[in-house]
């Protein structure tokens, strides 16, 4: 049993399949990137993603990343320690206050940017509907998804 | 629709770890050997306790300990401005979000699972909960030893209002209500604590007080508060709403870390933050307003009734706030107010973002309107004939003329901005032949500034510059989320004449500096920025008095210039780091600790009269929305805000503020009501309780005005409030103008069965 996180393959022998997907990342991966803001699947804190797809980890398991590919938050920027260029379109537009919506925001806004790189204004406000932020109105945010659409042309 | 412009970059401090997911906020934090633990609730609103028993549930797996209010080895009364909270329940149940009992387990889960084996042994008492009720002579008493349900009482007199209605030659009466309102930040409350080796609790938590918290848990504990140390950590957020509730999280969980001699870490369920933290007050309002035919208003009585709920908080500063502004930003030569803080058994109410403005201003800049419409003016000349100016006395006699007072100038930027007369001439106003229904609809408002005649306001930074020149900067402010650490830098960098890359922010413990109060009220930029720029005058003036020989001229001639220090006429210049290599080599420390203490205030609390606060703030918004016929369906089109902010620091977290205030401020208006029904919290989590998303809003246009406040040392004022005070009554003024109906109850909702629904679903 397996499931690649973050382009590493870890091995999920032993692991309870059952076992609540968040909790899993959170505690035994030490992937604290995503937060559990409502533990019910509403405000989209905990949203990783499953192959490109936006998914809430709060109420997945682990039996549902079996042979998948994760990527959270920790997996989006380079080795390096340089900001991937949604990151840092996130910091330049000041779509970061307290920041615990950031990490499923900006992955949220990642999976949309693959799929369409040409957005209208509407359409990226459309896309982190699932997304609650309490801070920022999502105007700097939406503003961030059309500044970075660019480096994914 | 708006473009994306291309931004002047932002910048904050905090950025790099918040958006790569490195950003520890306190449930992210491990720490070896941690135990867990969980709150325990009754069923009950009102009871007295006859006995709690928590042998079945030590006895539970991995279960360490239960505590109760027996564990408590200080005070078990605790409450910013009357003792009347127990950290736990021990002889009365209050309310439905008192705690009964702590588990300790060695998992979360294994905590939550012991929770149904604590046995509470109780009889019913009856409840109290409706204010008005509460008034009543012989009702139940929520707290028997105050003598009384009235939390506070505060009143303003000014002039004579008999002499108001017999000039009065229109007069118009109204009734407002507005609900409870969950501040719903993103991250639930947590806190993480340990006893160091040298005997002092450590105390990490999402709270936005750490002084409030180390006083808490000193007082819990029975110990000195130099026994406590609370550290900052990044908190997703706090609205206000993690002063008490927050502070008390971290409390139960130190002292279970005290007793069982183990780190105890107490992460909150969604739902249970919704259960036991605090809301914003519930407002029954009621004008009765009299004006001359040509618009001058003559007098203001006013009744407000606020629902403070079981315990105490932070009412009598909340409604003495909304006691200050009842009148909004008008000039009233008679006023008659009476505010009451009344005790209930719902859920307790305190803090929260505009901190008993919202409530008043939505009511205000409805009725200002109301009364335009019964004298025949438009409601922008309305508010012109009525409005502060230059030189103006407020209700309670402070005169406006120690700063640019710009109400005038944020209208008519806001007017324009919206094309407001223009598209008001588009406004619907219940037109049966149209399909939907366009309105737009605006309000104004004043704000004093920081805590005034509240509290003690005063704030320290200290700025250490070490040997290699890179520089320590701290300050008594709490970094909420709004950007305040950034904030302190930019304006260190600033008046020190230095690149923002030589500072580092560091994180202030509570035994490290000294209590800078809560950063509340808007007052971080003000006050903690008055301390960073007190400061950087100190440090330089020191450095200026050592360096001048080398410099060649006096000391008061020296000048701070982008990374040098010169002389006057500029033959003569050392580099900033050569000037803290002499100071080191000198034996002179490049250290200063810099105050602001807030201007001299006044209040007469039998009265209601005095100069309440230092300076104030002035702002208009705006929105434009349509509505439904059919559905009453609300959709906001754009939305628009001018704020006098003094000066901007950081422009792009600046309108961030706007944003979000904006943002939050149409959650209420139309939207955000948490019902409480029988004395208990209704929604348990946030798909009950809704608050906008992104497809909810429209775009929208922040406009920053600037008159430097003399008052404040860097110039700037305050934004986080002022933001989030006006957005609702723009909303209900937008509606009338749409659908020809006044929406006195908040939210608004337009439609008879929408309000109707709204009860049912909620089963009231």
């Amino acid at each position: 049993m397996k499931t690649i996180i973050n382009k590493n393959e870890v091995n999920l022998d032993g692991v309870d399949r059952e076992l609540n997907l968040l909790e899993f990342l959170r505690e035994r991966m030490d992937l604290t990137g995503a937060k559990n803001g409502c533990g019910i699947g509403v405000c989209g804190a905990c949203t990783i993603l499953i192959n490109n797809e936006p998914k809430r980890s709060c109420i997945l398991k682990v039996k549902d990343i079996i042979d998948k590919e994760v990527l959270t938050i920790e997996g989006l920027s380079p080795q390096d320690g340089s900001l991937h260029p949604l990151q840092q379109a996130f910091v330049d537009c000041g779509a970061i206050q307290c920041g615990f919506c950031t990490p499923g925001m900006v992955l949220t806004a990642h999976a949309f940017l693959l799929k369409n790189p040409n957005p209208t204004r509407a359409q990226a406000r459309q896309s982190i509907k699932g997304n609650l932020c309490r801070c920022t109105g999502y105007q700097q945010i939406i503003d961030a998804i059309i500044i970075a659409s660019e480096h994914y042309r | 629709m708006t473009h994306t412009e291309k931004p002047h970059p932002a910048w904050r401090n905090d950025a790099y770890a918040k958006v790569t997911g490195k950003a520890k906020y306190t449930d992210d934090l491990k720490v070896l050997n941690c135990l867990h633990a969980v709150p325990v609730y009754s069923d009950y609103v009102s009871a007295r306790i006859i006995s709690i028993d928590t042998a079945k549930a030590e006895k539970q797996p991995g279960v360490v300990r239960v505590l109760t209010y027996k564990d408590v080895p200080g005070n078990l009364q605790f409450g910013q401005i009357i003792r009347d909270y127990s950290i736990f329940a021990h002889d009365r149940i209050r309310t439905s979000g008192d705690v009964i009992a702590v588990i300790v387990a060695k998992t979360r889960q294994q905590a939550i699972d012991a929770i149904p084996f604590v046995k509470l042994d109780a009889e019913k008492l009856p409840a109290v909960l409706d204010p008005e009720e509460a008034l009543i002579e012989g009702a139940p008493l929520v707290h028997a030893a105050h003598g009384s349900n009235i939390a506070n009482y505060h009143c303003v007199r000014t002039g004579d209002i008999a002499i108001g209605e017999k000039e009065a030659e229109v007069i118009i009466e109204q009734e407002f209500t507005t609900s409870h309102i969950e501040h719903a930040y993103m991250e639930p409350e947590s806190a993480l604590c340990f006893m160091r080796q040298d005997g002092v609790m450590e105390v990490c938590g999402s709270m936005q007080h750490p002084f409030s918290t180390r006083r808490f848990v000193a007082s819990t504990l029975g110990k000195p508060l130099s026994d406590v140390e609370v550290k900052t950590v990044p908190m997703g957020g706090g609205f206000g709403g993690k002063d008490d509730t927050a502070a008390i999280v971290c409390t139960r969980t130190a002292l279970a870390a005290f007793i069982t001699g183990h780190p105890v870490k107490m992460t909150y369920k969604r739902e249970w933050s919704m259960r036991e933290s605090y809301k914003r007050h519930p407002y029954k309002i009621h004008y009765r307003m009299g004006l001359k035919h040509d618009g001058k208003i003559t007098f203001v009585k006013v009744r407000i009734v606020a629902d403070g709920g079981a315990y105490c908080s932070v009412t009598p500063w909340v409604t003495w706030r909304s006691t200050v502004q009842c009148c909004g930003p008008y000039e009233v030569p008679h006023v008659h107010c009476d505010v009451y803080g009344v005790y209930t058994n719902n859920i307790f109410t305190g803090a929260m973002r505009g901190f008993g403005s919202p409530q008043v201003n939505f009511a205000i800049e409805q009725l200002i309107e109301m009364a335009a419409q019964k004298v025949g003016l438009d409601e922008v000349e309305m508010r012109r004939r009525n409005m502060v100016h230059q030189g103006s006395m407020t209700i309670t006699g402070q005169k406006l003329d120690e700063h640019t007072v710009s109400l005038h100038q944020v209208l008519d930027i806001i007017l324009k901005e919206c094309d407001y007369y223009n598209k008001r001439k588009l406004c619907s106003d219940g037109n049966p032949n149209q399909e939907e229904w366009y309105g737009i609809g605006l309000a104004i408002s004043y704000r004093g500034m920081s805590l005034g005649a509240e509290g003690t306001d005063l704030n320290s930074a200290i700025i250490s510059v070490q040997p290699d020149g890179s520089i320590l900067l701290e300050t008594g402010v709490h970094e909420n989320g709004q950007g305040s650490e950034s904030a302190m830098i930019l304006l260190c960098a600033e008046h020190l004449s230095v690149n923002k890359e030589r500072i580092r922010y560091r994180q202030p413990s509570t035994s490290n500096i000294p209590d800078g109060g809560t950063t509340v009220a808007s007052r971080g930029t003000i006050m903690g920025g008055g301390a960073v720029v007190n400061a950087a005058v100190k440090l330089k003036e020191h450095m200026a008095r050592i360096l001048a020989p080398d410099l060649k001229c006096k000391a008061e001639e020296v000048i701070f210039e982008n990374e040098y220090l010169f002389n006057a006429d500029r033959s003569q210049r050392v580099s900033f780091n050569e000037a803290i290599r002499l100071m080191y080599n000198r034996q002179e420390y490049p250290y200063s600790f810099g105050v602001f203490q807030a201007p001299q205030v006044t209040w007469d609390e039998h009265t209601g009269q005095g100069n309440a606060y230092f300076t104030w703030v002035y702002a208009a918004q705006a929105v434009e929305l349509k509505v439904d016929p059919k559905t009453g369906e609300i959709t906001l089109l754009h939305m628009y805000a001018a704020h006098d902010v003094g000066k901007a620091v950081n422009p792009a977290l600046l309108k961030g503020q706007f944003y979000g205030g904006m943002a939050m401020g149409a959650g209420y208006g139309m939207l955000e009501k948490c019902e409480v029904s029988g004395g208990k919290v209704v929604p348990t989590n946030l798909h009950q309780y809704r608050i906008l998303r992104s497809t909810d809003l429209p775009e929208m246009t922040a406009v920053i005005v600037e008159n430097f406040d003399p008052a404040s040392p860097s110039g700037a004022k305050g934004i986080g409030e002022p933001t989030n005070e006006i957005m609702a009554p723009a909303i209900a003024n937008a509606v009338y103008h749409a659908t020809g109906k006044r929406c006195p109850d908040q939210p608004v909702k337009v439609l008879k069965e929408q309000r109707d629904t709204e009860s049912l679903r909620h089963g009231v």
